[in-house]
Order: structure tokens, then C-alpha cells, then sequence
């Protein structure tokens, strides 16, 4: 990361003073003796004459961002004047929902707060997607919208949106500024919120006159934040009831969600698993929380989790949810989801806990500390002789695993499968990249046939399921982590909801890579057609196979990307080969695929998930003497 | 379904209200009255709520209100531990005919004449919900012309106070 220099710092603070004062012709050596002692980031500045515009710059700098997604327009336009010198980069995106999926690849990818910004009106409504996208998969990220000067809001001037209102049920918290002077408060709040306890977006609306008062910055703020105090350690006599439980459980489960990743806590996750010897299954949003290929893990449980994975919730008696929220797409029908498990709910936020499934044991506090103090209690209970045999258990487990393996049919009518694609694509490009899906059939593949070795390798939209994530939420992923290879998954739908942002990454020099899985179809949708509406095919064919409109490699080189096409199976590996030469340009495999591939296993919406189904009319046998 | 008077504590900000109703609203909850003010504290506003609800999504929707950022803290008031009121005002028809009977009935209720005209009374009486409902009822036979009803407030008995307490000391 880039963190402003003392000199840079100086150089700001010159050109910030400069965009207050517009009349101002001063000689930079002068203003440069004259400037403040600049000092890095994170160590108190002397009070600075600033615009607003300024201090927000400042700030941002002063928080060590080092990277902003976004596009000016007329209400931010104060802003981009002293961001223009700022050590801050700003890549400018060609639409802000790409601005805002940018921001969050980029928190997920490194753990640091992803920043957005935007002018007032559309450029502001145009954010709430992915704001939304972010509060549902409790990603941090900062959304810094512009709105109209204070004289006017209210009367419906020209670019005006009541975005502070608009965004209040899908931000963590949000801000709209009255004055320049809490301009650093605020934003140094909006950082704070966004990254601590459960992370979440923070929008800071900020109109344009205040942007362009002129006033004083000096850092560090002080947060006043009264009503925010998130419990990060939990309470000792849970943890040793929850330990006591798991040291007496026969059949126990580790149910890990996305809080596991956000705390950092993978390490632990490993080593309490490895003591106890107890199934591990990963959310959607956890995938890479623990290895894929470690002997523990059932894999991913859910409406479209691996047999293993949802029996072994279903017939547990304890279930350990870790950083992980009971979803309906993990449940199935609630009411029958683990009707025998005594349930143990570790989450930060207290509002998780026996919101969906009543918790036996609830406990308040951050994954890693509850991970880590659990391994402590546990050992205890070990080493007082407590412990069970789960031998029983993981002969069931691993005869269902044995049975009902992740697998798929090739297409009977010749054409590439899909599965396929992407199951080579992980093999061949190995666990150090990471992926990013959009959402659909292709990420519910991504989610199985890649195998997830490392946290923070696999990024998705879980919780909002929002198509056209992938491209820019790459994007974002690759400027956090230029040295990692960063490979979106995404289908022909969700592709053409964002792929203008190929054209930033291609001018910004940001080489992602993107497996288009294209069937040609809406699939996911046309799946459940396929399955519940006796295949009335309604509104799902694209025509990117019957037309090709688009033909996506004359659209990838429109973009100024590298174009390449594979129609085969014999073609995938070497289209994938070629795509791993290119490392100076974005690439687009467009792999045209067969339309009728399903995801399986499936437990279709609302049922329970003992209706799992293996494939098409197939249902496990789960041989209930041996419960 | 059960009645319950939340007191929540909140900073005095611009907003707050706003985000405090509309959570009530988006998790599926009717608001029964709500009455805001500020405190002995100007810094901070106390909301009272009443809300129809089972105990279960009612603890849901109060960890939900808890992690405002502008919530500093919220208190259930049990019926047994606490003083409730209300503020009615209503105008009552009341020509010269009628106009000792109503008199009679704004004594009887401990309430009071705030407006006069030569053919109605404007009453206004404070009291709990129930007794509210008993004097307008006593009232209507002389023909309500217009009424309108604060929400609820409601405090603690005892000596014991709900404060914003360590919150806000840093504030």
C-alpha cells in the first residue's frame, strides 16, 4: 500500500489551500516553506486552512486509502480538485454501480476498507446496488456521494436524490455533512463503523458548498460515537458451556459462515476442528475459510451444498455456528432444518442470534476470539478425560461423501460442459488466485468445482445474489492485490450488466481474467423453468448463442481487452494456457457452453432440506437405522 | 399479542427519528404511539413506543434497534413499574343546554376547560389510555367535534432513573 509520504503530504496540503483560495496565484516554493510540518499519515498534523473538498482528501489521506472508485459529476466536482495531486489513486469507473462492486472486491480481497465515491442524484442512486450488495455480505466500504448545496436541498434542484434517506435501511450507518469543520469526525466515524464490529457500508453525503467552505484540518479527530460499543469478547461461562457441549456431542457440526473470514480467524477455525475432530461445513460466503481438500471438510451445505454437507447439518445433535447467520438458502424450510441439534451461535451481532433458529447457547463476540477461547476450553475438557468417539459419525459422513461425490453428467447433445470449464480453469490456474463470481448457475459451480485452499480467494455476492458483480468486484480485487492473478467467473446475463468496467481495466491497466461461461441463457432462471415450470421458457434466452449478439470477442477487443473463444473440450486447457501468457491487457474467454447443464445437488426453495436431491428425480438414501 | 412501552434513549440528532420509525416499519411492526422529547440531558432524546408484538420478534427488533448508532439505550417499562400518560385535547359540542352536563363530566375526570366558544368546550385531559377511552365515551353523546391524542410517555416508579449512563460520558 502506498501511504502518503511527508513530502506528498506537504504537496497536498499546498494544493488544497491553493483550491480554497481560487484567486490564488502563490509560488509553491513559498507555500511549500510556508506548509504545515507534514508528518506521516497516522500521526497528528497541525491545524491545516483547507477547503472542505481539502480536508476530505486529507482525511481519506490521512486514513492511509490508497485507492477511491468512482466518477465526478457536478456536487463531488470540489472533491476531484484536490484529489487530482492526492496520493490517494482514483480510477475512474464508467458507472458507479462498477464503482461501488470495485470498492468491495477490493475490502474483501484485502480486508481493508473498500471507498466509492459519487456525485449527488443518479451518480448517487446509482451506488445503492452494490451499498445494498455490501450490507448483506457485511463488507467494509465507504460510499462518499456528493449532494446538492444545503441552500437547496429540499426543493427539488436539479441532481437531487435523498440518498442519506434512500440508503438508511441497507448502510450500516450513514451521514449527510452540515459542516466543513466535521469533515475529518465524520469520515475518520464512517472508516471506524464501516471496519469494526460487523462490518458494513457507511455512506457520508457531503453538499456541495461544504465542499467548497474553506475551514481547518487537523487529524486525528475524535470519534464520538456513544451508541456503538460492538462486543468483541465473549462471555466465559458460554464458551465453556459451548465446549462442554461439544466435548459431549456424537454427532456435532461446524457450521462456519463469513464472520470466520471477516475476523481473520481461519488459523484458529483449523486448529479447534483439528482438536476436536469434528465435520466442518463453509457458507457460501466462507468458502476458503478452510481448506477444501482438508479430510473435515463436507463442503459447502445449502440449497446447493454437497449431500454430505446438508445431511451432516440435518442429523447433527450440535450444531457450532461460527460467524454465520442460519440464511434461508442454508436451512431450507426452517422449521425441519436439524430438528435434532442443540444449536451453539457465536456471532458479533448480537441481532444474528436466534434471529432465524433459536439458539441454545447464544454468545456475543468476534470469531476469532470466541475461536480461540473455545480452543482453550476445550482443552480443558480434553485433558479432563472429556471427549467422544465421532467414529460412528464420520462413517456415515464419509460413506454419503463416498456415495454422493460433487459430479456432473456430460452434455448428451455434444456440447461443452459448463462444470467442466470451470473445474479445469481451478486446476489449471491453482489455489493462489482468486476468483470472483457473479451470481447463477456459473457461481454455484465456481463454488464446487474450484477447490478453495486459502481465505480470501473466492469472491462473491451471497447474500443479495446481485448479477454483475463479478466484473467489477474483480477489478477492485486485482488493484488491492495487483500481484495475485484474479479470475472472475461470470455468465453471459450477469456479464453484460457490467462489462463496461473491462474498458477501466484495460485503460488503468488492471489484467483480469474473465471465464465467461456463456450458455446462451438467463440459466439459473431457466433452471427452475426447466424444473417447475414444466420448461416454459419465459423471457431466459439472451441470444448470445443463437445471434451472438453480443459476440463477446469482438466485444472484449471493442474494450481493449484480449478476445479469445472456446467451443470445445479439447480446446479448454490450452484457451486457458493462453490466457495465463497475458498479463498486460484484461482477457475474456468467451466458452460457449451447453444451455440444459444443472446444478446439483439441489434442495428446491421452501422444502426441507431432507428433499435434497442428488440429481434430476434422484434422491440420496440416507439409511435411517444408521441415525 | 402483547402491548410494550420501549423507552429509547437516543442522541438528539437529525434523523434519528426517522431511522428509529422506519426500522419498526421495515421489520414488519406497527407503531401504536410514539412520543419524543428531549431529556433532562439536551444531548440526548428520549423516544417512547408502544408496540403490539409477541416477545420473540419484539427482542428482535429491539437488538435491530440497538445497533443504531444513534441508539444509546433502550428499556422495556413494565405496566406494574411505571407511570403512563397521555394528553387528550377535544372539542365538545356545548351550547347552553348542554353545556353544565359536560362541565360536570370534565370535573368528574379531574380534566379541565382550556377553550371556550359559545358552542363548544375545548377539554384537555392527561391521564392513562383507559381513562382517556372513559371520557370520551362519556363525552360523545354531546358530540365530539374534533380530537387529537399525544403518545404515550411513560417513567420509571421508584428512585432508580434511566440515564444514557456511561454512553455518553465521553460525549
Amino acid at each position: 500500500m502506498t501511504r502518503p509520504t511527508p513530502e506528498t503530504l506537504a504537496h497536498t496540503a499546498r494544493r488544497a489551500r491553493a483550491a480554497a483560495e481560487p484567486a490564488s496565484d502563490v509560488d509553491p516554493a513559498t507555500t511549500r516553506a510556508a506548509a504545515i510540518p507534514a508528518t506521516p499519515a497516522v500521526r497528528p498534523t497541525a491545524p491545516a486552512q483547507v477547503s472542505g473538498a481539502g480536508s476530505l482528501v486529507r482525511s481519506l489521506e490521512a486514513l492511509g486509502v490508497d485507492v477511491v472508485f468512482g466518477i465526478p459529476g457536478g456536487a463531488i466536482l470540489p472533491a476531484y480538485d484536490p484529489l487530482y495531486d492526492s496520493t490517494v489513486r482514483h480510477i475512474l469507473v464508467r458507472h458507479e454501480q462498477g464503482a461501488g462492486h470495485a470498492a468491495t472486491g477490493y475490502a474483501q480481497a484485502t480486508g481493508k476498507v473498500g471507498v466509492c465515491m459519487a456525485t449527488s442524484g443518479p451518480g448517487a442512486t446509482n451506488l445503492v446496488t452494490p451499498i445494498a450488495d455490501a450490507y448483506m455480505d457485511s463488507v467494509p466500504m465507504v460510499a462518499i456521494t456528493g449532494q446538492v448545496a444545503r441552500p437547496s436541498i429540499g426543493t427539488d434542484a436539479f441532481q437531487e436524490a435523498d440518498i442519506q434517506g434512500i440508503t438508511l435501511p441497507i448502510t450500516k450507518h450513514n451521514f449527510l455533512v452540515q459542516t466543513a469543520e466535521e469533515i475529518p469526525q465524520v469520515l475518520a466515524e464512517a472508516f471506524h463503523l464501516a471496519s469494526t464490529g460487523r462490518p458494513g457500508p457507511v455512506l457520508v453525503d457531503i453538499p456541495k458548498d461544504v465542499l467548497q467552505a474553506p475551514t481547518t484540518f487537523s487529524w486525528p479527530p475524535t470519534l464520538d460515537l456513544p451508541g456503538y460499543r460492538p462486543t468483541l469478547h465473549p462471555h466465559g461461562k458460554q464458551i465453556r458451556e459451548a465446549a462442554r457441549l461439544m466435548a459431549a456431542a456424537r454427532r456435532p457440526v461446524l457450521y462456519v459462515g463469513g464472520g470466520v473470514l471477516k475476523a481473520g480467524a481461519t488459523d484458529g477455525l483449523r486448529r479447534l476442528a483439528e482438536l476436536t475432530g469434528i465435520p466442518v461445513v463453509t457458507t457460501l460466503m466462507a468458502l476458503g475459510a478452510f481448506p477444501d481438500s482438508h479430510q473435515q471438510h463436507l463442503g459447502m451445505p445449502g440449497m446447493h451444498g454437497t449431500v454430505s454437507a446438508v445431511y451432516g447439518l440435518q442429523k447433527a445433535d450440535l450444531i457450532v455456528a461460527l460467524g454465520a447467520r442460519f440464511d434461508d438458502r442454508v436451512t431450507g424450510k426452517l422449521d425441519s432444518f436439524a430438528p435434532d441439534a442443540t444449536v451453539v451461535h457465536a456471532d458479533i451481532d448480537p441481532a444474528e442470534i436466534g434471529k432465524n433458529r433459536h439458539a441454545d447457547v447464544p454468545i456475543v463476540g468476534d470469531a476469532k476470539h470466541v475461536i480461540d477461547e473455545l480452543i482453550a476450553a476445550v482443552t480443558v475438557e480434553r485433558s479432563a478425560g472429556r471427549s467422544t468417539d465421532l467414529g460412528g459419525w464420520w462413517t456415515q459422513l464419509n460413506d454419503l461423501r463416498d456415495r454422493y461425490p460433487l459430479g456432473y453428467d456430460e452434455p448428451s447433445d455434444g456440447t461443452l460442459s459448463p462444470q467442466y470449464v470451470i473445474k479445469r480453469l481451478g486446476e489449471i490456474v491453482g489455489p493462489d488466485a482468486i476468483f470472483v463470481a457473479g451470481v447463477g448457475q456459473h457461481q454455484m459451480w465456481a463454488s464446487q468445482f474450484i477447490s478453495y485452499e486459502k481465505p480470501y480467494t473466492w469472491l462473491n455476492s451471497g447474500g443479495l445474489g446481485t448479477m454483475g458483480y463479478a466484473v467489477p468486484a474483480a477489478m477492485g480485487a486485482k488493484v488491492g492485490k495487483p500481484d495475485t492473478v484474479v479470475w472472475a467467473v461470470d455468465g453471459d446475463g450477469c456479464f453484460q450488466m457490467t462489462n463496461q468496467e473491462l474498458a477501466t481495466c484495460a485503460l488503468e491497466g488492471i489484467p483480469v481474467k474473465i471465464a465467461l461461461i456463456n450458455n446462451g441463457n438467463l440459466g439459473m432462471v431457466r433452471q427452475w423453468q426447466t424444473l417447475f415450470y414444466n420448461e416454459r421458457y419465459s423471457n431466459t434466452e439472451l441470444g448470445t448463442h443463437k445471434h451472438r449478439i453480443p459476440d463477446f470477442v469482438k466485444l472484449a477487443e471493442a474494450l481493449g481487452c484480449v478476445g479469445l473463444r472456446c467451443e470445445t473440450a479439447d480446446d479448454v486447457d490450452k484457451t486457458i494456457a493462453a490466457a495465463m501468457e497475458i498479463n498486460d491487457a484484461p482477457v475474456v474467454i468467451d466458452f460457449v457452453v451447453g444451455k440444459d447443464a444443472m446444478v446439483w445437488p439441489m434442495v428446491a426453495a421452501g422444502t426441507s432440506n431432507d428433499e435434497i436431491m442428488f440429481a434430476r428425480g434422484v434422491r440420496p438414501a440416507f439409511d435411517e437405522d444408521d441415525i | 399479542m402483547t402491548m410494550h412501552t420501549l423507552s429509547v434513549l437516543v442522541e438528539n440528532k437529525p434523523g434519528v427519528l426517522a431511522r428509529v420509525s422506519g426500522l419498526f416499519s421495515r421489520r414488519g411492526f406497527n407503531i401504536d404511539s410514539l412520543a419524543v422529547g428531549e431529556t433532562e440531558n439536551p444531548d440526548v432524546s428520549r423516544i417512547t413506543i408502544v408496540v403490539n408484538a409477541e416477545s420473540s420478534p419484539l427482542e428482535q427488533v429491539t437488538k435491530q434497534l440497538n445497533k443504531l448508532v444513534n441508539v444509546l439505550k433502550i428499556v422495556e417499562l413494565d405496566p406494574q413499574g411505571s407511570v403512563a400518560r397521555e394528553l387528550l385535547l377535544v372539542k365538545v359540542r356545548a351550547d347552553r343546554s348542554a353545556r353544565a352536563q359536560v362541565l360536570e363530566t370534565v370535573n368528574l375526570f379531574r380534566a379541565r376547560v382550556v377553550d371556550v366558544a359559545p358552542d363548544t368546550l375545548t377539554i384537555e385531559a392527561t391521564g392513562t389510555h383507559d381513562k382517556l377511552d372513559a371520557l370520551l365515551r362519556d363525552l360523545e353523546p354531546f358530540g365530539i367535534k374534533e380530537m387529537v391524542q399525544s403518545g404515550l410517555v411513560a417513567i420509571g416508579r421508584g428512585s432508580r432513573s434511566i440515564t444514557a449512563g456511561p454512553a455518553l460520558r465521553a460525549a
